[in-house]
């Protein structure tokens, strides 16, 4: 498939980025002229693994988080397509790691649905993870606003 | 300020402010757990109607706060919260802890 435009974001683990984050991809998805709905599914979907990368990957440290996002011409309608890659601790389980309510975080402050939510605001939701090397989410929307009728 | 706290006797009535993320929600905990343990409440209302986003740790917060406040006793509700919002709390099964309302007074 042939992209449209990308853009590659690197910032650190602070969780004063989320808000950042989000705003960075709503921003470049803009030029899809997506939904507000679609919007906010992609807002809520990269606030979800960049959390991860904070609360999880990077726990008790500070690393440096890589988003790519690359937007793409797609079949009947545009696609994003968000990567979020960490050199965190990685996930032992990932099969474990996706159940709903699963939380390794035990303050009972995380609800362990990061993923599902994920899942259900996304088109596609790919997660591989290498224990001490980290994890790559890769999540694809389809900006269906925009697709032919 | 991402939460603006009303108090009657043992009643708290907490107006959230702005997006809920993991970032926010440690601010509007810590004020919220902060006041239910002075005045040991019965109830709290979480007011969502100044809140346009939230990820799963709002979800995080409401359950935290079930559990404290159910640790004295006392009930939760939560009202005005977007349909989109209130999705994500019937995804989470909020409403075995909580009373989501629809239509609350906004103070």
């Amino acid at each position: 498939m042939k992209p449209i435009n990308e853009m590659k974001l690197s910032f650190l683990s602070r969780s004063s980025n989320e808000a950042f984050a989000r705003a960075a991809t709503a921003s470049f998805l803009a030029q899809l002229d997506p939904t507000v709905d679609e919007l906010a599914d992609i807002k809520t979907a990269v606030s979800e693994a960049v959390t991860n990368c904070i609360v999880h990957a990077y726990k008790n440290t500070i690393g440096t988080i890589y988003i790519t996002m690359t937007l793409y011409e797609g079949k009947n309608a545009p696609e994003a397509r968000i990567k979020i890659r960490d050199k965190g601790c990685g996930i032992e389980d990932v099969k474990k790691a996706m159940e709903p309510m699963y939380t390794t975080c035990t303050t009972g402050e995380r609800s362990g649905l990061g993923f599902a939510v994920m899942e259900s605001f996304m088109d596609k939701l790919k997660v591989t993870s290498t224990p001490s090397k980290g994890t790559t989410v890769t999540m694809v929307k389809v900006i269906r606003s925009k697709g032919d009728e | 300020m991402a939460v603006k706290l009303s108090i009657s006797q043992d009643e708290i009535f907490a107006h959230l402010l702005g997006d809920i993320d993991h970032h926010t929600a440690k601010e509007m905990r810590e004020e919220i757990d902060a006041a239910i343990h002075r005045i040991q409440a019965k109830s709290l209302t979480l007011d969502f109607s100044g809140v346009e986003f939230m990820d799963s740790s709002g979800i995080g917060l409401v359950m935290g706060r079930y559990k404290l406040i159910n640790s004295y006793g006392g009930s939760l509700n939560i009202i005005n919260a977007s349909e989109r919002i209130k999705k994500m709390m019937y995804m989470a099964g909020m409403d075995k802890l909580a009373i989501i309302n629809d239509g609350g007074k906004v103070r």
